[in-house]
């Protein structure tokens, strides 16, 4: 997969987790030397440490020479929530009864990824990494207030600072959820390159784990052309994914 | 109190070691790797589980508490997570939720960890003498009969070369309820013996006892009973150490922290009453930060929440995705289910919603679906469903459709991993 630069990847689920994706493109990033800002809502940092292990990229160690800010959202939940901050915590909405907009989020994305002006550079694009736009939505936040933070986020890290951005939103399709719904089709029109992982429609299996589906898009331009798509199915393992065509699962050949 | 003791001097320090460590860079969360893990016979390091009531999973030593159900605990790859949320969707009339509830806080007396129980409608301590009592057979007397011989060798600082493991076991003496065991099996007719609940450590949270009138609280949306109840267990948590930021109490116990009926009405919050979205962000803003606070400390949460009441299917699906395991309970009792042929030994259906990934691309995820709970005198067990057999002599079309229409409403499969749509026979 080529880094292009100013590209955003939106990663989706549906009745599976995702969740693999979002740890490939971390230590995608990372190993290919980029400055990387992760906002992690759902999970703590060892979690994501532990994994990225098994995939080859030490997040402590990129966290310490400054190649990776990380902002854990559960831990820095409970600072917020508790007591009063003095200046802006990038998660203020929790203490807020009607939040407006996620302003503080976005001047922490921004602060994060801004270059280092030593002139060095020490490290190739910057690139904005978010799991998951959903909880935001749960935590009170308004589709509107979301959508307008991936625009500026686009606009800083994208278009000023050529860097690329992967956020992953969780689809509902039973559950009517309409806001989420409104997220994902907003952000689906603005994405180069959405990855779905789907469950399987027959139901679970222990050999295929769920299926991939990959359209490639160019938001810029018309739609006359086709974009091009492709589906694989996977299978998780230890400590990667093993990816074949549909029906081609080793366990059934 | 069972022993939380760990067995020999220097033993201590290793064995906790990560733990205390962690505890000492105020960094601690229950989710880091374990240290070296014992590769057997000479090496005289004791295993990791030196608290009581715990053990590593084996699929990435993430460390474990049982759920107080045997079997739900192999259903969830071993047990719940120390640091995560079960959650327990109440079955209709809610009969058989506040006993997954109570086996719960058992385990936690006879394994000697601290309970919060939190309730709005029951006082904890009623809650607490209803518990059930553990079961304790003549085999389970002649284990710990044979342990209890096992410690009086001695030499205690001898290594033990093949039967290592005998070193792990607490050296006290133990009385007939030993917390080596991990998970245990309890005798739901009869309460818990008076005198373990008075030895043992819990803190209860009323609402209405702790709901004042005029309190000066910053409105954030949440309801005032979460408030409150974020602020108690907060409160216990950097009090009593768990969360290690305390460097004088050296605590390595387990808080287990059960809710009941979380969203119902009685806490104030409306999402059972009313479709409206406004206001169904209190519950998952709870949630977030309950589960902000057991991340970062030694605990285990079981909630149960009436979502069979919430009339916005959109909030269940946020609520399940801000969970991490989470366990619906369907009884037969009051609908037609309870009639069909194919239900009649059972009590209801058991789903498995969702399987936390921890530290992990994968989970442990079991590969049977259909499972059923039924209560019987004394234990609640939970079997894999299976058709009973057709004795008629004369199959009608008519039963056997409707023996298949019911098969499909069955297991669509696990949630959050793959779900099918169509049903296919076999």
């Amino acid at each position: 997969m080529s880094a292009e630069a100013g590209k955003l990847t939106l990663l989706c689920d549906v009745k599976t987790d995702g969740s693999f994706l979002v740890h490939h493109f971390l230590s995608f990033y990372l190993k290919a030397n980029c400055k990387v800002c992760f906002v992690a809502l759902i999970q703590s940092f060892s979690h994501y440490n532990i994994v990225g292990q098994k995939l080859g990229v030490n997040l402590t160690m990129a966290r310490e020479r400054g190649q990776l800010v990380f902002l854990e959202g559960l831990k820095s939940s409970v600072d917020v929530f508790f007591q009063a901050q003095k200046e802006p915590h990038p998660l203020q909405f929790l203490r807020e009864a009607n939040a407006g907009n996620l302003q503080p989020l976005y001047e922490f994305v921004r602060e994060a990824l801004k270059p280092v002006n030593n002139g060095e550079a020490a490290w190739r694009c910057p690139v904005l990494l978010v799991d998951d736009l959903s909880v935001l939505l749960s935590l009170g936040m308004g589709v509107v207030a979301v959508l307008d933070f991936i625009h500026y986020c686009r606009v800083a890290v994208c278009w000023e600072l050529k860097g690329n951005m992967v956020v992953l939103v969780h689809d509902s399709d039973d559950a009517e959820d309409e806001e989420n719904d409104i997220l994902l089709n907003g952000l689906s029109h603005q994405s180069h390159l959405i990855l779905r992982a789907e469950g399987l429609a027959t139901g679970f299996c222990r050999d295929v784990h769920g299926q991939l589906r990959i359209l490639w898009r160019r938001p810029s331009q018309p739609t006359a052309q086709r974009d091009r798509s492709l589906t694989y199915q996977y299978k998780i393992q230890d400590k990667s994914v093993s990816f074949f065509a549909k029906g081609m699962s080793p366990a059934v050949l | 109190m069972a022993a939380a003791a760990t067995c020999g001097g220097g033993s201590a320090g290793t064995a906790g070691s990560v733990v205390a460590a962690a505890a000492g860079r105020g960094n601690v969360t229950s989710f880091q790797r374990r240290g070296p893990r014992a590769s057997g016979t000479d090496s005289g390091s004791p295993r990791l589980a030196s608290i009581a009531g715990t053990r590593p999973s084996v699929r990435n030593g993430q460390l474990l508490v049982s759920t107080g159900l045997p079997a739900l605990d192999q259903l969830l790859g071993g047990g719940l997570a120390v640091g995560t949320v079960l959650l327990i969707e109440e079955d209709k009339y809610n009969i058989y939720s506040p006993l997954l509830f109570k086996y719960f806080l058992a385990e936690g007396i006879v394994s000697g960890h601290t309970l919060l129980v939190a309730s709005a409608k029951e006082d904890p301590a009623d809650l607490l003498q209803e518990l059930p009592a553990p079961l304790l057979d003549d085999n389970c007397k002649k284990e710990f009969d044979e342990d209890a011989y096992s410690h009086k060798t001695p030499e205690s600082d001898m290594k033990m070369k093949i039967a290592w493991r005998y070193q792990l076991l607490p050296k006290m003496e133990v009385g007939p309820i030993s917390s080596s065991r991990f998970g245990h099996y309890y005798d739901a007719s009869k309460r818990i013996p008076q005198e373990l609940i008075e030895t043992s450590k819990w803190h209860g949270f009323f609402l209405p006892e702790k709901i004042f009138p005029n309190l000066k609280v910053e409105p954030c949306s949440l309801a005032h009973g979460y408030i409150k109840l974020l602020r108690f267990i907060q409160n216990i948590i950097f009090e009593e150490g768990f969360d290690g930021s305390n460097p004088q109490k050296k605590q390595k116990n387990i808080l287990r922290i059960g809710i009941q009926s979380l969203g119902s009405p009685l806490w104030g919050d409306d999402i059972c009453c009313t479709e409206n979205r406004g206001s169904s962000h209190g519950l998952s803003r709870f949630l977030y930060v309950l589960r902000g606070l057991l991340r970062t400390s030694l605990s285990a949460c079981i909630i149960t929440m009436p979502t069979h009441l919430i009339q916005n299917k959109a909030i269940i699906a946020r609520i399940t995705n801000l969970s991490d395991t989470v366990v619906g309970l369907e009884s037969f009792l009051g609908s037609e289910r309870g009639t069909n042929p194919l239900y009649k030994d059972y009590h209801g259906l058991i789903h498995i919603r969702q399987i936390p990934r921890l530290n992990n691309l994968i989970c442990d995820e079991s590969d049977v679906k259909d499972l059923a709970f039924k209560l019987k005198r004394k234990l609640f067990t939970i079997e894999r469903l299976h058709l009973p057999p057709d004795l008629s002599d004369t199959v009608s079309r008519a039963s056997k459709q409707d023996l298949a229409a019911s098969a499909r409403r069955l297991g669509p499969g696990c949630g959050s991993m793959a779900g099918g749509e169509k049903h296919l026979d076999f």
